[in-house]
C-alpha cells in the first residue's frame, strides 16, 4: 500500500496523531523554514527566532494527539509560533516601561501625509536602506499589529486563518491590518518625502 | 479632495480595494471617487507600494544547518532524518 505523504491528508494526520516519528519528522522537514523566517521577521533576533522555533516543536510534539483539524496542521503550528513569539515580544517591550501592549499605539495615527513617492527611480525604492527604513517602522508596530501584517501581508493567509491563529474576531483583523498598513505606509512616506526634498535641493 | 473628513472613511475600504475583497458596490463607489480624488487615488498607490517593499525587504531566509541541527537533536528527531 502506498501510503499518503501529503500533509494534509487524513492520512498522514492520523499517523502523526498516532505519534509516529517519521510523521513528525516529515512534519519539521516540511515546515521549519516557515516557522523560523515568521519568527525572524517577528522577532529580529536570531536566538529569539531559533528559541520560538524549538518551543513551537516541543508543543506540537506534546499536543499532537490532541490537533483537531480545524485548520491545517500548517496554520496550526503557525498560531503555536506566533503564540510563542508574542510573548517573548510582550517581555521586552515591557521590561523598562509598564504598558498594556494591545491597546495597539493607537490613536496616534491621525497623520495621512499625501505625498506620491511612487515616481521614485527603482533604485531608490529598493535600495538597501529604504530596506532598513521598512525594517524599522515594522520593529515599531505594536506586537500585535505586527502579527496581523506579517501573517496577512508577508505570509498571506487569509483573513479568517489570520483571526484562527491570534485567537481573535475576523473583524479585528481587518481593522488592525489596516492600522498597520498606514503606519508603515506613513513612516515610509516620510523618509521617502525628505529624499524627495533633497533631490529637488540638489538639481 | 474638498473634503478630507469624507477620505478618512475610505480607508478600510481602500485597505479591501487593494486586497481585491471589497464588496462589489463599495468597490465601485471608491472607483467613482478615485477619478476624482488625487489624494486617495495616491494612498492607494503607495499604500500598495509599501506592502511590495516590505515584501521584498524580507525575502525569506533558508533555515541555518546548525539551527536546524539544533531542532531535530531537542525533539530526539536526529535519527529519523533522511
Ligand atoms: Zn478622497
Amino acid at each position: 500500500m502506498i501510503e499518503d505523504n501529503n500533509l494534509y491528508s487524513p492520512e498522514f494526520i492520523n499517523r502523526l496523531k498516532s505519534g509516529n516519528r517519521e510523521a513528525f519528522t516529515q512534519l519539521v522537514e516540511e515546515t521549519s523554514s516557515k516557522i523560523y523566517n515568521l519568527a525572524l521577521r517577528m522577532l529580529e533576533k536570531e536566538q529569539d527566532a531559533e528559541d520560538v522555533l524549538q518551543e513551537t516543536y516541543i508543543k506540537a510534539l506534546r499536543n499532537i494527539s490532541s490537533f483537531e483539524g480545524r485548520s491545517s496542521v500548517l496554520t496550526w503550528l503557525y498560531r503555536i509560533a506566533t503564540n510563542e513569539a508574542l510573548m517573548i515580544m510582550r517581555k521586552h517591550k515591557t521590561s523598562g516601561t509598564v504598558v498594556d501592549i494591545d491597546q495597539d499605539d493607537d490613536e496616534d495615527g491621525e497623520g495621512l501625509q499625501i505625498v506620491d513617492w511612487c515616481c521614485l527611480p527603482e533604485s531608490e525604492m529598493m535600495s538597501k536602506e529604504t530596506q532598513i527604513k521598512l525594517q524599522e517602522a515594522a520593529n515599531l508596530l505594536s506586537p500585535l499589529l505586527k502579527a496581523v501584517f506579517l501573517l496577512r501581508d508577508v505570509e498571506r493567509l487569509s483573513g479568517q486563518e489570520t483571526a484562527l491563529i491570534l485567537g481573535i474576531n475576523e473583524d479585528a483583523v481587518k481593522t488592525r491590518l489596516v492600522r498597520a498598513r498606514l503606519k508603515l505606509r506613513e513612516r515610509l512616506t516620510g523618509y521617502f518625502s525628505e529624499r524627495i526634498k533633497m533631490e529637488v535641493a540638489n538639481e | 479632495m474638498s473634503d478630507q473628513q469624507h477620505c478618512k472613511d475610505y480607508l478600510t475600504q481602500i485597505s479591501d480595494f487593494i486586497d481585491g475583497d471589497l464588496h462589489p458596490q463599495l468597490c465601485a463607489q471608491l472607483e467613482e471617487h478615485l477619478q476624482n480624488c488625487e489624494n486617495c487615488t495616491i494612498v492607494v498607490n503607495t499604500m500598495k507600494r509599501t506592502i511590495e517593499l516590505y515584501r521584498v525587504s524580507t525575502e525569506p531566509q533558508e533555515i541555518p544547518q546548525d539551527v536546524r541541527a539544533r531542532l531535530f537533536k531537542c525533539l530526539y528527531l536526529d535519527d529519523f532524518r533522511k
